[in-house]
């Protein structure tokens, strides 16, 4: 009998026993697991659990307190986030990756205009075509499903639901490989939720990026990730197939947290 | 040509399950134990045992969303045999777009998207254009006669029956070597019943190895090929 071996090219993100402690809070313990392209992740667990702490470790935001973060960069090929200079990790995020926030207000620019916002990432990377800009934004406006007409407003003249469409574009039109995604449906309308959930699905298969999407909706994670990473008191305590996970839970807190979600 | 000359599609081997429930008493539950089954292109096993005997944790086992105690799941997938147990979740998912389909009770999809455009959705993630996706979704929705103007709709306002066809409609849009049916025609009338199990015996005899669970005898004997009990697998409680 022939066993199958699939080929396994270098996962795009190998993180590697990430420890974070606050002084005696340790908010990370021990954390491993790798990230293929053009695979969703996402991270459950109640608040307080450390997900949070792992995505901002692993966004290059917070330095974790010991263990690896190895990203597959274009220009520094797979590198440890943390052995790179402050400036050559802040590159790769501003050229690679891209991070939503759960509140637009935090990833948007308030004073200038949704269009600015949406090619500004463009701008930072030092693509100037300033004739195709208007063009592009426009472009953007469409596939995030936002009204043309409003490209020359400012996002505080739009619904949550709209900022956050919005920051979705701005977070994509540089074509990154790796967007995260903190609670990006946290604030919305259960309706306005489903929406961004079909566009955010549509636009990672299309782009075939992998996102890391922190969230605390058993629902959303469902929907969205194709493998579910359990966190509880900073430790992943179990992770597998999206489905497997919530079906057959194996490990008590997830079976907790399962039966816990409402059924409508 | 004798069937058992062709390579099983599916090989269940030693397996067993159990569930430990933590958060009651760490209560174990055991399911079945020791079942080996090979299943091959063209049969369609039916799961035969009483309710509560382990058919559909069974059936959730082959398609990989339960884990198993012991034991393993292959299926033929490229042409070599893939053991599920403990395969990485890209792997399993890999079968489950080009190789393994599965039917359950119930439509799980998200709110507000279309019952056309979820049907072409299948075919979209295996790389069929558009055009070629769409002309395929219409003719099985138009197949299990759903009605037009229900198209343009999510399903989440249908009825149980048009729902579990639309449910259907997405699974049998592609053409899988692995079928896996959890009570596919439960919630059918009796017209379009037999649209379904027509499809069904359809895709059997054109070669696809099908594990499935009827209660309704009709739908059972339309399909089946031969029947697996699972009772005395079951493990003494």
């Amino acid at each position: 009998m022939t066993i199958h071996a699939p080929l396994a090219p270098t996962p795009l993100m190998q993180v590697r026993d990430l420890n974070k402690n606050f002084g005696p809070v340790r908010a990370c313990r021990d954390v491993s697991f790798d990230l293929r392209r053009g695979e969703i992740l996402g991270i459950v667990g109640e608040s307080g659990s450390g997900k949070t702490t792992l995505l901002r470790c692993i966004s290059g935001q917070t330095a974790p307190s010991s263990g690896e973060v190895l990203f597959d960069s274009q220009r520094h090929g797979l590198r440890d986030i943390f052995a790179l200079s402050e400036q050559e990790r802040r590159r790769i995020a501003r050229e690679e990756w891209g991070y939503v926030h759960q509140n637009p207000r935090d990833g948007l620019r308030m004073r200038v205009s949704g269009g600015a916002n949406v090619v500004e990432p463009l701008l930072m990377n030092n693509v100037r075509h300033y004739g195709r800009m208007r063009t592009q934004s426009l472009d953007w406006f469409a596939k995030v499903e936002l009204d043309g007409a409003r490209v020359d407003g400012k996002p505080r003249t739009f619904s949550g639901g709209m900022q956050q469409r919005l920051q979705i574009a701005r977070n994509l039109i540089h074509n990154p490989s790796l967007i995260f995604m903190d609670e990006p449906t946290g604030g919305l309308d259960v309706s306005v939720q489903a929406r961004l959930l079909d566009l955010m699905r549509v636009l990672v298969r299309e782009m075939g990026l992998a996102a890391i999407i922190v969230t605390h909706d058993i629902g959303v994670a469902r929907l969205l990730a194709d493998r579910l990473l359990v966190m509880k008191s900073g430790e992943v305590v179990e992770q597998g197939l999206t489905d497997q996970v919530l079906d057959d839970p194996q490990h008590g807190y997830t079976q907790l947290l399962v039966s816990s979600v409402l059924q409508i | 040509m004798n069937t058992m000359d062709i390579k099983p599609a599916i090989l269940v081997e030693g397996l067993g399950k159990s569930f430990t429930l933590h958060n009651q008493g760490a209560a174990h539950v055991p399911v079945f134990e020791g079942i080996d089954l090979a299943v091959r292109p063209g049969e369609c096993v039916v799961l035969a045992g009483a309710s509560g005997m382990g058919k559909s944790t069974m059936l959730r086992m082959i398609y990989g969303n339960y884990l198993p105690s012991t034991g393993s799941v292959k299926v033929l997938h490229d042409g070599a045999y893939l053991d599920l147990t403990g395969a990485a979740p890209h792997v399993t998912l890999d079968v489950r777009r080009r190789t393994m389909g599965y039917v359950s009770q119930f439509l799980r999809v998200i709110p507000r998207i279309p019952t056309l455009m979820l049907v072409m959705e299948p075919l979209l993630e295996n790389g069929v254009a558009e055009d070629e996706a769409r002309d395929r979704a219409e003719r099985i929705l138009a197949m299990l006669n759903l009605p037009r103007n229900l198209w343009a709709l999510p399903p989440a306002t249908f009825s149980g029956g048009e729902q579990q066809r639309v449910n259907i409609a997405r699974v049998m849009v592609r053409d899988y070597p692995i079928l896996l049916l959890d009570e596919p025609t439960a919630s059918l009338d009796a017209a379009n019943r037999e649209t379904v199990l027509a499809l069904m015996t359809m895709a059997r005899d054109a070669g696809t190895a099908m594990v499935g669970i009827f209660h309704d005898e009709v739908a059972r004997n339309a399909v089946a090929t031969r029947f697996f009990d699972v009772t005395p697998h079951r493990c003494a409680a």
